[in-house]
């Protein structure tokens, strides 16, 4: 009888395991082991040893990349963050008329590709024709070359990321604050508190599991751009070396410029940076978020 | 009253202007597709097309077989969601409710997949469907998306919110674990089931470096690698760029306008069980 039931479990997992095996897991150690070889032309590999991390040591252009990409996370996930609850709040205003309405327009960008996001937003960025530099121009505001210089451009594709991440987030975080009994908001009218000290005394201490939740997702999607900076910035422009991301440095190293050995050693570098800082997130969490 | 209604009023003002940048880019996407490109470029800019004519349109399928890439995205994606949602729910009904030597640690591991970053999965999958002779063909778009440690994940948790009496019914009725799970279990988690096809789909259509490494040609490719494949040649024929831009994401568009409800509460849901 028992062993009826044993069958099934391990059928009716089987597909799934399996695919995963063959397809991810191992990959991943696969990855870690062509860290420590050279990989040629036709897929020809060396034993190098510990050559790869060496050079990620003395690499100006990987360093460059972190700093990048350090960046790019400093920027965008506060600043998403903040925003979503800002519009989380007042989306969650009672009696609020178009309710639905906002939330289909803030959530559009999720579903589009973010290819065609950073398409038209490279598009209205652009320096001559561009619809940004024309709508500054009418504020008496001097258009920039936004996609085109260097010291701008990161901050460009940080306004574009945001943009594109705040209705994902304000769906969150407007859930797990409608999850928050009333009762509490009741008691606190009693006591006569305003909307300042409802938000920071109820709302933000008890939307924190949620505010957690975007912050780990969103610390862990960050660090992983790639795709606006691919479409938005190219391959071989001069803005690159101040923009690309570690992902995207990754790309180009492995199917690119040929570096397959060193791309899995930047690859195993980002792991270890996305690992650390999920458990750091992971450990300080019961010093602000508040299960109940 | 009076401080309810100027606070509403305050309430729309921000939200207004804020729905106003959300809109804006797919506006401006969907006017540039219809103008010329000396419309387009023009300084200042004119906001509507002299003409509202489908030409530019017609030239992104002359320029690039885009036709070929909305075929592949469509085939991707169906496939990728079909087989997640039989495999995944399978799996995720066996973790969640069969017992069986070692299925804790099985699922702990291939939780352990959720933790890595897809950047080092890619290189070894690429390798792998060049190994297989795959490489620019459509089944290497869609071959390991098939397999979801997430989708698994998420179909466990719907499993395990039900009630254990109509297994317990079932088997006294001698059916095996497959039809327990065919005929009663599934039926129940259809909010699961849509929450994954909307997750999985959205990944098939919108995924770029997958599609772009494996199949570079695009008459192979899936229309986000396609689009990147138009920046490539047409980066400066401003109404191309958009109206490739249009068509590759009008279907998902399509598809959310139709399912909001669906969409926006599938993906509160998958942050609230988190």
């Amino acid at each position: 009888m028992k062993r009826r039931q044993w069958m099934w479990g391990y059928l009716m997992i089987a597909p799934v395991v399996l695919g995963l095996a063959v397809f991810y897991i191992y990959p991943f150690f696969d990855t870690l082991v062509n860290s420590f070889k050279t990989i040629g032309a036709f897929n020809v590999s060396k034993w190098c040893g510990l050559a790869n991390y060496k050079k990620l040591t003395v690499d100006e252009s990987l360093w460059h990349t972190l700093f990048n990409t350090f960046r790019y996370v400093i920027f965008t996930v506060p600043l998403t963050i903040i925003l979503s609850l800002l519009l989380a709040v007042l989306l969650n205003t009672k009696n609020l008329k178009g309710r639905g309405i906002y939330r289909v327009i803030y959530f559009l960008p999720y579903v589009t590709m973010a290819t065609a996001i950073a398409a038209v937003w490279k598009w209205m960025f652009n320096g001559d024709f561009g619809l940004i530099n024309y709508i500054l121009g009418l504020f008496g505001i001097k258009g920039q070359q936004w996609v085109t210089n260097s010291a701008i451009a990161p901050y460009s594709i940080i306004v574009v990321t945001i943009w594109g991440s705040l209705g994902y987030n304000m769906i969150i975080l407007l859930a797990g604050i409608q999850g928050i009994s009333p009762t509490y908001y009741e008691a606190a009218e009693i006591d006569g508190a305003g909307v300042v000290a409802k938000f920071f005394n109820i709302t933000l201490p008890l939307v924190t599991p949620s505010l957690f939740f975007i912050l780990i997702t969103g610390l862990i999607g960050a660090f992983q751009i790639f795709d606006t900076i691919f479409m938005m910035i190219g391959k071989n422009t001069v803005v690159l070396e101040n923009t690309q991301s570690v992902v995207m440095y990754f790309y180009r190293n492995a199917f690119d410029l040929g570096n397959k050995g060193y791309a899995c050693a930047i690859a195993m570098l980002l792991f270890v940076i996305i690992m650390v800082i999920t458990l750091l997130q992971m450990v300080g969490q019961k010093k602000w978020v508040n299960y109940d | 009253m009076k401080e309810k209604k100027s606070r509403h009023l305050l309430v729309h003002i921000i939200l207004l202007a804020g729905s106003f940048i959300m809109i804006l880019p797919f506006a401006w996407m969907v006017l540039t597709a219809f103008k010329t490109q000396n419309e387009a470029i023009h300084v200042p800019p004119i906001i509507f097309p002299s003409h509202w004519d489908l030409q530019t349109f017609k030239n992104v399928f002359d320029k690039l077989p885009f036709l070929a890439a909305y075929k592949n995205t469509i085939i991707s994606a169906i496939v990728t969601v079909v087989a997640q949602l039989f495999m995944c729910s399978m799996a995720g009904y066996a973790f969640g409710c069969i017992k069986f030597p070692g299925r804790n640690v099985i699922f702990v591991i291939c939780l352990s997949v959720l933790m890595i970053p897809s950047t080092l999965f890619i290189l070894p999958q690429y390798l792998m469907i060049q190994k297989m002779g795959l490489l620019n063909t459509i089944p290497a778009l869609f071959l390991p998306n098939l397999f979801s440690a997430y989708g698994t994940f998420l179909m466990r948790q719907f499993f395990m919110s039900l009630p254990k009496e109509l297994e317990d019914a079932a088997k006294l009725d001698g059916c095996n674990y497959f039809q327990i799970f065919y005929k009663i279990m599934l039926p129940l988690v259809k909010p699961g089931l849509i929450t994954l096809a909307i997750i999985t789909v959205r990944l098939a259509w919108n995924d770029l470096m997958w599609p772009l490494v494996v199949n570079p040609s695009t008459d192979k490719t899936t229309l986000a690698a396609a689009l990147a494949n138009l920046q490539g040649q047409y980066s400066t024929d401003y109404p191309t760029m958009m109206a490739g831009s249009v068509m590759a994401i009008l279907p998902l568009v399509i598809m959310f306008a139709v399912f909001q409800k669906q969409f926006i509460e599938g993906i509160a849901f998958t942050g609230t069980k988190a």
